[in-house]
């Protein structure tokens, strides 16, 4: 599908084609709904079904049997009638649903009557001190290499972190015969106080059986260190780990410490976001049917908060069918009420498992030389020392030291910012904020922008 | 019951320089500003210190300015991120060359001698990435640029420095004479001043309203975009006048393509919507005039809030209903380099009951229905 096949307006536009996004387009496709879902990468399946449709790794208790559930909704959409373009950059949204996306060098504006964004979640940063180095990557990051190529970590590789993906990624990587010298734990030994009132769901919930058995495997072939320091070091290249329990020499240092919800494309819309103090985020304020502050535009997925996989698939459908009652009254759609029991089911571990893994202070506050904008190569230090001269904002950092400017348009430095603020001037993330938001919230060439059709523009100039 | 020599409302560049001068002249001035300064137009402009194409009206306050800018440390303790590469007017066509000549003829009679004519040699000289089929030019050579945030900080923060007081946060209610004194009722009480000014933007209207001489003011949200870094390869800031585009390439590399293209904004809101169609016509503006840049990637697009005049110059002045109480608003999306003089006229206008420098036709009287 090019830019120029699309229509100029659909009922409903979906962004994004991971768990949430697919399962809203099919719903809202099959009742009847003119639908496009726009997914950027080449196939359809987000970050945990990446590459559903194509990966070369074919053995699957590789990638794990929650991983080949996203077969079925990568079918179901397929298979729907809604119109899933890949490779399509959306790069705006307006409060009029106005959707600016980019589809191979060309862009367009597409209207639409309703709009769900399940933009999902992204790594939270990480910034220890190397961080930038060479030889240093996300897990996340390491994990699309094998999903997409099936290509393995090379040298010795170290992970350093906490949260749940990370033992899922050590666990994928050591079943397709890689190797991992060592983990270091960086969850801290007082989290487990916070989390033990959460213990009794999360022992029912469908998280618990499968965490222990994760643990247990990886546990089994690699030696984990509890520790509550990580330092990349290393000469234009990482040469070893040091941590509080020592040096270790290595050629690959994966870092993970959870997953935040992905909010840049909802708040350039203008929607309200709020802090989320158990998960350190930020995140949209929605109602039940996960609709945001702006009229038409909802948020489903890991976007809304972090629940994971399956608890974005049912929360995609429950916007989905708010927009099809929205939008077509009189159509066909499942039974809201049981949608909402398998979410409730998917979400009651959480509790336990965000107190639990939610990283230490000092691996989200830096300190000194670390960078905290990576784009603009701004210090922990420069941050620190511009809020007590009286700079209370990230708005005003931005314009102070640039973070936050560069082609990341902050999503790597947006939360330590705002944290940093707030230790620094003895206040709330919530008090402090987040970067106002500008589009295009993906980079668009100044070609594709003036690619943009012109009787299209000419037209909109008339109306507005 | 806080007291002050006078009030400025609003904390823009324009307030922020006469909060300054005032207090370099020794009086005690309170500046109220609802958000923080600089949170609109002067915080986020193109940062354009341009002398060129302006209103007859305004050039000598542009003129006194520019004197201002090129020695803006020695005022405000802060370089401000200024750099002086001129500004260039460029022409797309011998018509549109032919107009330009005879605007700086008219000027040079009228005793104004900073723009100057070019021809295409020269216009290629100065901004070799211009496209072979522009004609010639105009160019102000002691224009320049500078950081327009960065600007705003550094006023406010030598007015202070200098006695004045800075509130942010706290937004103008209402105001009323009180014997021989303005009451100016804030959202954080009453402050009363023999003075007030009203620097305040695209939300000055509602002052002058309250004052009787309502003023058709237009709020406006100029859009612009940046760039990110591309080799050096243009120095001066670079202006059309048929079609709607300024572009200057800062120090880091960065291009900001502005023109004048409007947001639709809400400034109730502290809110403006981009229209894309209109940034898309500014980028194949420049996909046509600059060729070096078709591959650039863009990485943000953004519009402050301000005013905009019918006649398109601003209203500096003293109140034409209420003594005590002066106008500075409605620069009409090229206010940021007259901010620091038009400071020092205000201050003193207040101080003094008159000023030195000619501000003819920008009185508030010119709007009396």
């Amino acid at each position: 599908m090019n830019a120029v096949d699309l229509a100029s307006s659909y009922d409903l536009i979906v962004i994004g084609g991971g768990p949430a996004g697919l399962a809203a387009a099919s719903l809202a496709a099959r009742a009847g709904v003119s639908t496009v879902l726009f997914d950027e990468n080449p196939g359809v399946g987000g970050q945990i079904y990446r590459g559903i449709t194509s990966t070369p790794v074919t053995n699957r208790l590789i990638l794990g049997e929650d991983y080949w559930a996203g077969e079925a909704l990568a079918n179901e959409a397929e298979a729907s009638g809604a119109v899933v373009v890949n490779g399509a950059t959306v790069w705006s949204l307006d409060p009029e649903r106005v959707v600016g996306v980019s589809i191979a060098g060309k862009a367009r504006l597409i209207e639409a009557r309703r709009v769900i964004i399940a933009t999902g979640s992204q790594e939270r940063p990480f910034p220890i001190p190397g961080w930038t180095l060479p030889g240093v990557m996300t897990a996340g990051a390491a994990q699309t290499v094998l999903k997409a190529q099936g290509l393995l970590p090379d040298g010795r590789t170290v992970m350093a972190g906490t949260g749940p993906l990370m033992w899922l990624l050590a666990a994928q990587i050591l079943r397709a015969g890689g190797k991992i010298e060592a983990i270091l734990d960086t969850t801290p030994r007082r989290n487990f106080l916070r989390a033990s009132p959460h213990l009794p769901d999360f022992v029912l919930s469908p998280y618990f059986a499968k965490g222990l058995a994760l643990l247990r495997e990886v546990k089994a072939k690699v030696p984990v260190r509890r520790v509550s320091s990580v330092a990349a070091v290393g000469d234009g290249k990482l040469r070893e780990v040091v941590s509080d329990r020592g040096r270790m020499p290595a050629d690959l240092l994966l870092l993970h410490q959870g997953v935040v919800p992905n909010v840049n494309l909802a708040l350039a819309a203008g929607t309200a976001h709020a802090w989320n103090e158990r998960q350190l985020c930020f995140q949209p304020v929605l109602d039940d049917h996960f609709e945001s502050s702006v009229p038409g535009i909802a948020v489903a997925g890991d976007g809304a908060g972090i629940a994971g996989g399956t608890a974005a698939a049912e929360r995609g459908r429950i916007a989905a069918i708010a927009a099809v009652r929205a939008l077509k009254p009189a159509a066909a759609v499942p039974d809201p009420q049981s949608v909402r029991q398998r979410l409730r089911r998917e979400e009651m571990g959480r509790a336990f498992l965000d107190w639990l893994h939610r990283p230490a202070d000092s691996f989200r506050q830096p300190e000194g030389d670390t960078l905290a904008c990576r784009c603009e190569e701004v210090t922990a230090r420069q941050v620190r020392e511009t809020a007590d001269m009286g700079c209370e904002g990230p708005n005003q950092m931005k314009a102070f030291l640039r973070c936050g400017m560069g082609p990341c348009q902050g999503r790597l430095c947006g939360l330590t910012i705002t944290e940093l603020i707030a230790a620094q001037r003895k206040t709330t993330p919530a008090e402090v904020g987040y970067y106002r938001l500008r589009p295009p919230v993906k980079p668009i060439t100044l070609a594709e922008l003036a690619s943009l059709p012109i009787s299209e523009a000419e037209r909109k100039a008339v109306e507005r | 019951m806080r007291t002050a020599d006078v009030v400025i409302i609003g904390g823009g560049l324009h307030g922020c320089s006469t909060a300054l001068h005032l207090a370099l002249r020794g009086l005690r001035p309170i500046l109220v500003e609802k958000d923080y300064a600089g949170r609109h137009a002067s915080g986020v402009n193109a940062g354009g210190v341009r002398q060129l194409a302006r209103h007859i009206a305004e050039i000598p306050l542009s003129i006194a300015s520019m004197a201002l800018w090129e020695n803006i440390e020695d005022l405000v303790g802060d370089d401000c991120g200024f750099s002086s590469h001129g500004t260039v007017l460029v022409a797309e066509s011998e018509q549109e060359l032919a107009g330009f000549r005879a605007r700086v003829d008219d000027l040079r009679l009228k005793g104004f001698a900073h723009e100057e004519l070019i021809d295409h040699a020269e216009l290629k000289r100065l901004v070799p990435a211009v496209s072979d089929d522009c004609p010639g030019g105009v160019v102000s050579r002691r224009d320049g640029a500078a950081d327009p945030f960065r600007t705003t900080q550094a006023f406010r923060r030598r007015a202070i420095e200098r006695g004045a007081a800075v509130i942010e946060g706290v937004s103008v209610t209402g105001l009323a004479r009180n014997g021989s004194v303005w009451r100016v009722e804030t959202s954080d009480g009453p402050i009363e001043a023999p003075k007030v000014v009203n620097a305040a933007g695209a939300w000055a209207d509602r002052i002058a309203a309250q004052l009787g001489e309502p003023v058709p003011l237009e709020v406006i949200a100029p859009m612009l975009m940046v760039s990110s870094r591309v080799p050096p390869f243009i120095d001066p800031v670079v202006i059309l006048r048929g079609r709607k585009l300024s572009f200057k390439q800062l120090a880091n590399g960065t291009v900001v393509i502005g023109g004048g293209h409007l947001a639709v904004s809400y400034r109730d809101e502290n809110r403006t919507v981009l229209d894309w169609t209109k940034l898309a016509t500014s980028a194949r503006t420049v996909w046509e005039l600059f060729p070096a840049m078709r591959e650039a990637t863009i990485v943000r697009a953004w519009a402050g809030i301000e005013a905009r005049m019918p006649d398109e110059i601003p209203v500096v002045g003293p109140s034409r209903t209420s003594e005590g109480v002066f106008h500075q608003f409605g620069f009409s999306a090229h206010g940021f380099q007259l901010g620091p003089a038009t400071g020092a006229v205000m201050a003193e206008l207040v101080a003094t009951g008159a000023t030195n420098l000619p501000i003819d036709g920008l009185g508030i009287e010119r709007f009396k229905a």
